[in-house]
């Protein structure tokens, strides 16, 4: 029975409805472990946050999941169905009911924002020119990109071409989005403006989102369910809530850092009035 | 021991090298069974590596010639056999000069260029993100390229043959005074159709053999040791060129050691 106030990702994690279960997940480059044993489910139609500090591991995770890496163990469910990424059909039909959104956005330079978008319909699906030019147009303007079909991506705005990628993302009709990164490097107001812009898109068209980064105050505003991935390990999986009351040591340091480094600072300034005084 | 230890594990490292490319290939020519909408992309492969390397090869296929009529000539001369000028250029072309030196030109226009652009797409994501996205990233990348190279190829040398004979005749019979009808006439009696057989043999195997080559080093510039992003892309191209020009000059040796 669906609780009062609760919402569609909330009741789908409470009643066990999983997208994507990630099962003793292991990676590792030249004999140093990156990812040892992750675990974590993805409520089917929510906004899950994978936060970590840099190099913990998230964007190898998401790497992993994408099929990008392949893993050294572990299992990943897609729908209850256990994935074998070595079987070309297996991963085919994964791949082709996900999207993933790269840090650096992966737009094709010497394709039209109009191209980018097609090209994933053109390529794996059967669907005629006049559907594929409707679908296509479609997803730039829900992205507000209508007028810009025939530029570049070198012609476009850093937002734009994030807006871009979102829209090669979901042009055909992802149950899941996997975003790595997606506001790296970018001014708060720009971050607040790509959070906003997953949400809304995740809200609108419906699909599962799963976000790596380490921007804690945009995720936990944003996300529904939120893993802090930690040396390789996931070491809280719970609600933004959840997470805003963890007395775990881990979640404690990672969610007071601003007060850390305000107190840290602090300490230096009053060191420096002492020694400026005596 | 350890020099032993070094020698296996270069060996090893070579070999292994040695089947991937050949399964990168295998698998960039089987892709053409499963990659929609190839036309459009090999017409744009045919482009790039047929008309923009067009003024190359005239200008290389020229020259050639014009220094094989001069060449050709006064060695000739000594013989009193400048007759057979016609001969000589015909058959140097023909055989050897115009598949192996039109290959050498598509390599250092079109085969770096291709690498360069594997190797950059490779450095943006891009090739991951075909992976991503389903589609067959080989298919999408290589496949149209290896296929224009079958035409590309042929044709130009065929090009290259063709401006190198008027060099030839330009020199020997412009600027040394060889009878025109002369040469023209020992060019048609001297080329036979084997020639021209071995000829487009080579070019076909060339066109292959070097397309993928540079593709192979482009779409792998990642692997590239010791160097990341543009230094990547960089050695990726300059490895592409030097083992595109080395497989050439192998390749025209075992073809026509076989053929001859």
């Amino acid at each position: 029975m669906t609780q009062p106030s609760e919402t569609r990702s909330q009741t789908n994690r409470r009643t066990g409805n999983f997208l994507l279960e990630v099962n003793d997940l292991q990676k590792g480059f030249g004999g140093r472990a990156v990812l040892r044993g992750v675990s974590l489910s993805v409520p089917r139609g929510s906004l899950f946050t994978v936060l970590g500090p840099s190099g913990a591991g998230k964007s190898v995770l998401l790497k992993c999941l994408a099929n990008i890496e392949e893993p050294d163990g572990g299992q990943v469910s897609f729908e209850g169905r256990t994935l074998d990424f070595r079987d070309a059909s297996s991963r085919g039909s994964f791949l082709r009911r996900c999207s993933f959104l790269f840090q650096g956005n992966a737009l094709f330079d010497s394709l039209t924002a109009f191209r980018n978008v097609s090209l994933p319909l053109e390529q794996t699906t059967s669907l005629g020119r006049g559907e594929i030019r409707a679908r296509a147009v479609e997803a730039l303007e829900q992205l507000e990109l209508g007028d810009y079909a025939d530029h570049y991506p070198g012609m476009l705005s850093g937002g734009m071409q994030k807006r871009l990628a979102l829209a090669r993302a979901i042009v055909t009709r992802p149950e899941m989005v996997f975003f790595d990164e997606p506001t790296a490097g970018l001014d708060p107001l720009r971050r607040n403006a790509v959070f906003a812009m997953i949400a809304k898109y995740q809200a609108l068209v419906g699909f599962t989102a799963l976000i790596v980064t380490h921007d804690i105050v945009e995720a936990l505003v944003a996300s529904d369910t939120v893993a802090l991935l930690h040396q390789g390990e996931i070491c809280f999986y719970g609600t933004p809530d959840e997470f805003a009351s963890s007395p775990h040591p881990v979640v404690q340091s990672f969610r007071d850092s601003p007060a850390a480094l305000r107190s840290t600072l602090d300490g230096l300034r009053r060191g420096e009035a002492a020694s400026e005084q005596s | 021991m350890d020099v032993v230890g070094s020698v296996g594990s270069f060996t090893l490292d070579k070999v292994r090298g040695l089947g991937d490319f050949a399964l990168f290939t295998g698998r960039s020519l089987a892709a053409v069974f499963a990659t929609k909408r190839l036309g459009a992309r090999v017409a744009r492969a045919v482009y790039e590596q047929g008309f923009r390397c067009l003024p190359v090869i005239l200008i290389v296929g020229t020259f050639t010639g014009l220094v094989l009529g001069l060449q050709g000539y006064y060695v000739l001369n000594r013989f009193g056999s400048e007759a057979l000028l016609g001969v000589l250029v015909s058959l140097s072309l023909v055989r050897e000069m115009a598949p192996v030196l039109a290959a050498l030109m598509l390599v250092g226009q079109a085969g770096s260029a291709l690498a360069a652009e594997l190797g950059i797409q490779r450095n943006t994501e891009q090739i991951a993100a075909l992976d991503t996205m389903g589609i067959n990233s080989c298919g999408y990348l290589v496949t149209p390229r290896l296929l224009a190279a079958l035409f590309v190829f042929p044709a130009q040398t065929a090009l290259f043959v063709a401006v190198g004979l008027w060099g030839g005749s330009l020199s020997g019979s412009l600027l040394l005074g060889v009878d025109p009808g002369v040469y023209w006439s020992s060019v048609q009696r001297a080329v036979e159709s084997e020639d021209v057989r071995e000829c487009l043999l080579k070019a076909v195997t060339f066109g292959l053999l070097t397309v993928s080559i540079c593709a192979y080093q482009g779409f792998h510039a990642h692997r590239i040791r010791g160097a990341t992003g543009a230094r990547a892309v960089s050695a990726a191209t300059t490895k592409a060129v030097v083992i595109s020009s080395i497989a050439v000059l192998a390749a025209d040796y075992v073809i026509t050691s076989f053929l001859i």
